[in-house]
């Protein structure tokens, strides 16, 4: 026990030691918070538009006055020829048009019936897509109230309600997955080099020849990294709660024991890659390669899984970033109990044994 | 008990098909409390030897036990006591002098308090700098911390491997007189150099060339079993004065030594060697001198 609690203690020298590399672990997480909730976003806000007014009447005043209002869109510019369109694009001044033909008032007072036209810019298909779909809301708005005093004869309205995130935040996915990336790099990365650091710098060869056991060598690399990443997420549930708005609708305790289990398996996978490379840098690249790309690409927090095609969706699978994001999303966001996620967690844990048993197994007893 | 066998060692590196051989069949014995010296020069295998006995590497060929056990079915045994201070430093350069030796202390399961005797006049030179990292002490310090930490645990072996490489001559003369302190203590020491001159502070000696022991001897064993005339040559033009003692009939070999040049004799002496320079009426200077453990180690190299 005196060997063990003397490891850890200089795996805390050497990490605290190393100010710059501490002070990247642990801003890490605050700064991609940050740049994900205030600067990286897929909401559409404030897109600048041109509208095209052949008609001029009370109708399409209040709806472009309504457009205006919209936090979604800023009008740039009133075009007066359907030419001009075409022109604001190339210049890339505006994301989408509003062309309203003439005699739209009358349209609607005569015949209960007026068109609008919008023209998007799908070269951002994303972007195209969504402004389109606010405008069309803007645009129903306003036509329901212009009936509401109006008996129609048959009519169906869809009620829509968004459940567990109403404004449609994009907070609300991206932390559980800026927590998985982050727990990802810290322990994966670092014990990884961690471990294959001593073998460079020639320390392991007198750790080898010492009587200490190979697995007290493996658990006290580790044990700093389990006690940072909780700091870690601490960090990034603070932020999220206190800065982004968004609740932990589920309980915190359970939430923390699911983080704890996620970066028991990172370490794992870490310590599995020390085992195996002898240098820092090929630890630092398969680390990436191995665990960051696919925590990204495969885990749905960027992109949906079930758009994948089905070879990806199985590769998904193996993918611990994937089970742990479902988790974090259940708990902190649907606010459900683990009854709903013990095959998820059964997963991840299985996943986690199976890599520590690896790791310990490649571990080597001697040099070569 | 003999402190160290090893018995016609083999060690191989690469694949079957294309290796290098680091030890050819190496066997030796060293006695309880004896400073044994293993010298060669790099890429003779003293590395490699090292390791093996130390339990870090497994040797393709050959059995060796140190202190009874053998190296490989006992490894965890031999962990336990024996001291290795390996050719690179490789302690840790973050930690101050006291966290280094401290840590170790623990990993071994013991404590600077317990064998402070045995280290003490060693460690109390870099005493005065315990609050510094390792990384930033000088090469002899650093040696001497090294030295520190493998005997933390008093080990019943030392394994040196090349501790005097890159130390300033006075730290080396230093770390010698230090060895023949812990000798007394009753620790056998396996030490490895590349220098020749440290011979002579060994109980005894293996000369090892290419994975082979060329020869076992006490130092002054080897030096009298070199058994030829050795003549010491000087002149102004050292380049041309070679080729013309190697051309001389009755020279054996002829190397640059020093400021001088060496010829070992094969037959005649002084006068024969004076009188053959002297017909090309350059100015030299000849003297005879008595062999030590380079001209040895060159002789046994020429056989």
């Amino acid at each position: 026990m005196k060997q063990f609690s003397a490891f850890v203690k200089k795996e805390f020298h050497h990490i605290f030691r190393d100010t710059r590399t501490l002070f990247i672990l642990l801003g890490m997480p605050i700064m991609q918070i940050i740049i994900f909730g205030f600067a990286l976003t897929n909401e559409v806000k404030n897109s600048r538009i041109a509208v095209l007014d052949n008609s001029k009447d009370a109708a399409t005043a209040s709806l472009i006055s309504e457009l205006e209002a919209s936090r979604y869109f800023d009008i740039e510019k009133n075009i007066y020829s359907y030419k001009d369109i075409e022109r604001s694009f190339r210049e890339g001044k505006i994301k989408m048009a509003v062309v309203f033909p003439q005699h739209f008032g009358e349209d609607l007072q005569h015949f209960n019936k007026a068109q609008v036209q919008l023209v998007a810019d799908a070269s951002d298909p994303n972007v195209a897509n969504t402004l389109t779909n606010y405008a069309t809301a803007v645009v129903m708005d306003y036509q329901k109230r212009i009936t509401d005093d109006r008996q129609l004869p048959y009519a169906i309205n869809t009620e829509m309600r968004m459940l567990y995130n109403p404004q449609l935040k994009g907070a609300y996915s991206f932390v559980p997955g800026v927590m998985a990336m982050v727990l990802m790099l810290v322990c994966t990365l670092m014990t990884a080099i961690t471990v294959v650091r001593e073998k460079e710098m020639g320390t392991m060869e007198i750790l080898l020849a010492s009587p200490i056991k190979p697995l007290k060598i493996i658990i006290a690399k580790a044990v700093p990294y389990l006690l940072l990443s909780v700091v870690n997420v601490a960090s990034i549930l603070l932020l999220s709660v206190f800065v982004l708005d968004v609740p932990i609708n589920g309980s915190l305790p359970l939430l923390i024991v699911e983080s704890i289990l996620f970066t028991l398996t990172c370490l794992a996978f870490g310590l599995l890659i020390s085992a195996s490379t002898a240098s820092q840098q090929t630890a630092m690249f398969i680390s990436l390669t191995g665990m960051f790309l696919p925590t990204i690409m495969l885990s749905g927090f960027m992109f949906p899984i079930e758009n994948m095609p089905l070879p990806l969706q199985w590769l998904s699978n193996v993918v611990p970033a994937k089970w742990y994001y479902l988790i974090v999303k259940d708990v902190m966001i649907k606010g459900v109990g683990f009854e709903s996620i013990w095959k998820e967690t059964l997963i991840l844990a299985g996943m986690m044994f199976f890599l520590l048993t690896m790791a310990i197994k490649k571990f080597k007893i001697r040099l070569a | 008990m003999r402190s160290v066998t090893v018995n016609n060692i083999i060690k191989r590196y690469g694949t079957k098909k294309s290796f290098t051989t680091a030890l050819e069949g190496v066997s030796f014995e060293v006695d309880k409390g004896e400073l044994f010296g293993i010298i060669g020069p790099d890429g003779a295998g003293k590395t490699s030897l090292f390791r093996i006995l130390t339990t870090l590497l497994l040797a393709d060929g050959g059995s060796a036990t140190v202190d009874g056990l053998d190296v490989v079915k006992n490894y965890k045994d031999i962990r336990e006591r024996v001291g290795y201070m390996p050719g690179r430093f490789s302690l840790y350069q973050d930690l101050t002098v006291q966290e280094n030796l401290d840590f170790f202390a623990t990993v071994f399961n013991t404590s600077i308090e317990e064998n402070y005797d045995l280290v003490k006049d060693i460690y109390s030179q870099i005493e005065p700098f315990k609050d510094r990292k390792a990384g930033k002490l000088s090469g002899g310090m650093k040696q001497k911390l090294a030295l520190s930490c493998a005997l933390i645990h008093r080990p019943s072996v030392l394994f040196l491997d090349e501790p005097t490489t890159g130390v300033d001559a006075v730290s080396r003369k230093e770390f010698w007189e230090m060895l023949k302190k812990l000798k007394e203590q009753g620790i056998t020491i396996l030490v490895s150099t590349p220098y020749m001159d440290e011979a002579g502070l060994c109980d005894r000696v293996a000369l090892i060339q290419s994975g082979k022991i060329m020869t076992i001897n006490t130092p002054e064993g080897i030096v009298n079993a070199f058994g030829k005339k050795l003549l010491a040559v000087k002149s102004d033009n050292m380049l041309q004065l070679l080729n013309k003692i190697k051309a001389c009939p009755g020279v054996a070999d002829a190397y640059p030594f020093g400021e001088y040049h060496h010829a070992v004799m094969e037959n005649g002496g002084t006068k024969e060697l004076s009188a053959y320079l002297e017909r090309s009426g350059k100015a030299f200077e000849l003297k005879e001198v008595t062999p030590d453990i380079e001209d040895c180690f060159m002789a046994l190299m020429k056989n």
